[in-house]
């Protein structure tokens, strides 16, 4: 039996218990006839089911999670050779003793004797913790379930009582989504103070040279990475501001014209084309962008640089072409938020009451005057905060920027030269044969805080912006 | 038709009382029918007139198609889908459904003020400067501030608001809200203003302020109001017109309609006994 087999025998016999709790009640209120029962019979089976569930999950998957490093302090505590080795060397020999006490295989490193003997005992250990663990909660369910049982009677409020443990079960679940956001927060955290341990802040913050190569081996050429990071977020905040120039005026005029002008039929079919445009993974517009827009912004900057050396243009004829460009990147992520854009900015201009509508057609505007006069206004709060929603996105972006923009890490204004972004460089950095404890895979997790608190700070304004829209009316 | 149907159309018939006015009216309705998606007819055959400087209330039980004629004056009814309008409006003896005739500019003659106080969320300023600044009524800034100030004083609200005219129209009070409508229907210099049941959203002093204002206003404009308040009607109007499931069952000058009322229905309906 492993843990999996032990919680699908506690959920079988939840749902068993179930019945029973159902029929029990059931039974009181024919015994006890002229009595009603306070609750459906129903909610005697779910109070039942749920004074079983609970308690023994809840214990089950505490022990489950702190298991595995008491069992290890336990054998830790048996081999005095354990104990004196460094930090670096207890956890190797730790993750060997756990697999070979799992699957029996040895990778022989350190000293063979004392980790067989240590993974007999750590497997010994680890067998009692299990044994103990089934034997707590199974007690506990039938402890639960006894509780209950005797209890039920036609007088028993089982409905609140199932309404109260019903709140405990949404809050858990709210905790877990949160706890886990902070996890990978804090996990981020830790690996970027490290990053700057090794690497000045300052360097990091202020540096406008990215080349984040370590030596594998001792004087190589080259050997010296640095980690200035501002073309990393010049080359992100530009390729926002390109795709924003795209997608902020094509995707409110779209979002004016299917909400203010397109007949109902025309916005039933629409809408939802837009919505799969919406899904279309970002790596299918990724090709797109490498290989059909990106040549083409090629070739214009070939035929500008043609223009500029025929009119002696000097910016122009010295101009830097590359078939990877931020151009084609923006131009092709503007495409992908368009339909982002679109649908919140169509919602917000719906939400526009009809009463301003009417009030501005009463005094006798034309129809476009009181879209752009009054409801565009009306709603701008909205719109801003879709689009700051929509940057967010533009700024997380990875695939489209990692096809078509490229990987150089160049501080450039010239929209047909390649940039690279945060998120393309975390990816560059992570894949691929890695020491994972190197300044250059740290800097992926200084890159990753970086880009979660620029997001964060844009979420909060489109937050506050989008809350204080829905205040405006009454 | 069964028989309720042709009970209701006797008893309905043709309008009695005293549907035009002597002299030539500003706004005249001829044998108007109103469609809704063509199968739902809303009005019936309607012909009424409204005379200058006066105004003439139209009541009647909910759904009796007053709040849709009212839309018909000024063409409101365009922005509805599949609303159907046949029969001759005029306005000073000009038809306002011929094709020579354009709606945008319809509107600000025929202005209209609405059920909801619905003040556009910009300043108190720009709410009123909305019309004028549209139609191009003024040359230059001073020109445009002192439209805005008679507009307001009209409305009874330029002391209120004078001090505050950069604030938002939308942080007034309710009663506040609805003079700022009407304050931003005159600034247009309309000939003629319709109401949709204007006070029904406001409380009994703010309803008074409205009525007085309406009052002052009739010297200057004519004024066709919906309402669902008999007192109301009683108080303020010159003539009433009283609708029944989309005909005009009886219209007449005020005092006869309530003292003395032609038609059966009428008398059930202001005496209270439905509607």
């Amino acid at each position: 039996m492993n843990d999996l087999d032990f919680f699908i025998i506690l959920l079988t016999s939840a749902v068993v218990v179930f019945f029973i709790g159902q029929a029990k009640a059931r039974s009181r209120q024919e015994s006890t006839s002229g009595i009603r029962l306070h609750s459906l019979p129903n909610y005697y089976g779910y109070l039942t089911a749920l004074w079983t569930f609970l308690p023994a999950l809840g214990v089950f998957l505490v022990w489950s999670l702190f298991e595995s490093n008491i069992v290890s302090m336990l054998t830790i505590a048996k081999f005095t050779q354990l104990q004196q080795l460094s930090t670096d060397n207890l956890s190797l020999a730790l993750n060997e003793i756990k697999i070979l006490a799992t699957t029996g295989i040895y990778y022989s490193n350190g000293d063979a004797n004392i980790n067989h003997q240590a993974a007999a005992v750590y497997s010994k250990y680890f067998n009692h913790s299990f044994n103990l663990k089934i034997l707590v909660s199974t007690l506990l369910a039938l402890l639960g379930f006894t509780y209950t049982y005797l209890r039920i009677n036609p007088t028993m409020q089982a409905r609140n009582s199932v309404e109260r443990l019903i709140v405990y079960v949404l809050l858990i679940c709210a905790l877990i989504a949160i706890l886990t956001t902070l996890g990978i927060l804090f996990s981020v955290l830790f690996e970027s103070v490290e990053f700057f341990s090794k690497v000045p802040i300052t360097e990091f913050l202020f540096g406008t040279h990215w080349s984040p190569q370590i030596a594998i081996y001792e004087d190589q050429a080259g050997s010296s990475g640095s980690f200035g990071a501002v073309p990393l977020f010049w080359g992100t905040i530009f390729i926002s501001i390109i795709a924003m120039m795209i997608a902020a005026p094509l995707g409110l005029i779209a979002a004016i014209f299917l909400s203010e002008y397109a007949t109902s039929r025309v916005r039933a079919t629409i809408k939802p084309i837009l919505e799969i445009l919406a899904g279309v993974p970002t790596v299918v517009y990724g090709f797109f962008a490498a290989l059909t827009i990106g040549p083409l912004v090629r070739d214009f900057g070939y035929y500008l640089r043609e223009v500029g050396v025929n009119l002696d243009i000097e910016i122009l004829a010295n101009l830097t072409v590359s078939t990877e460009s931020s151009l084609a990147a923006g131009l092709v992520m503007g495409m992908m938020i368009v339909p982002f854009i679109l649908s919140l900015s169509d919602d917000v201009i719906s939400a526009v009451p009809d009463a301003m509508r009417d009030g501005s057609t009463a005094l006798g505007a034309t129809k476009s005057e009181t879209v752009w006069k009054v409801i565009v206004p009306a709603a701008l709060p909205g719109i801003v905060g879709g689009f700051l929603l929509a940057i967010s996105r533009a700024i997380g972006e990875t695939m489209i920027v990692l096809m078509a923009a490229g990987v150089a890490a160049n501080l450039t204004a010239n929209p047909m030269n390649s940039v690279t972004t945060i998120t393309t460089q975390i990816v560059t950095l992570l894949t691929g044969d890695q020491e994972f404890d190197s300044v250059k895979t740290l800097a992926a997790f200084a890159l990753g805080l970086g880009l979660f608190i620029t997001t964060l700070i844009l979420n909060i304004i489109a937050l506050h912006v989008v809350r204080k829209y829905r205040e405006q009316y009454e | 038709m069964n028989n309720n149907d042709i009970e209701l159309n006797q008893q309905l018939g043709k309008t009695v009382g005293n549907p035009l006015v002597d002299g030539i009216p500003r706004m005249s309705c001829q044998s108007v029918d109103v469609f809704y998606n063509q199968d739902l007819q809303a009005i019936f055959n309607v012909s009424v007139d409204l005379a200058k400087n006066q105004i003439l209330a139209m009541i009647g039980p909910s759904g009796c198609g007053k709040s849709t004629l009212l839309r018909c004056l000024n063409r409101m009814n365009d922005t509805i889908d599949g609303c159907i309008v046949t029969g001759k409006i005029y306005l000073d003896n000009e038809d306002i459904y011929t094709s020579n005739i354009d709606p945008v500019l319809l509107r600000a003659k025929v202005g209209m003020v609405f059920q909801k106080p619905n003040p556009f969320p910009k300043s108190i300023y720009d709410n009123v400067a909305y019309g004028p600044r549209l139609h191009g009524l003024m040359t230059n800034n001073s020109e445009l501030d002192d439209i805005v100030e008679e507009s307001l004083t009209k409305a009874g609200l330029w002391k209120e608001t004078k001090d505050r005219l950069n604030k938002p129209g939308t942080g007034l009070s309710g009663g506040q809200q609805q003079r700022l409508c009407i304050a931003r229907t005159i600034a247009v210099k309309p000939e003629v203003i319709l109401m949709d049941e204007p006070t029904s959203a406001l409380d009994p002093i703010a309803t008074a302020t409205i009525e007085e204002l309406m009052y002052e206003l009739k010297s200057s404009y004519t004024i066709a109001v919906v309402t669902h308040s008999m007192q109301q009607a009683a108080r303020i109007s010159d003539r009433c017109a009283y609708f029944h499931l989309g005909r005009l069952v009886e219209v007449n000058d005020t005092n006869i309609v309530f003292t003395n009322p032609e038609h059966g229905l009428t008398e059930n309906y202001i005496t209270g006994r439905f509607g």
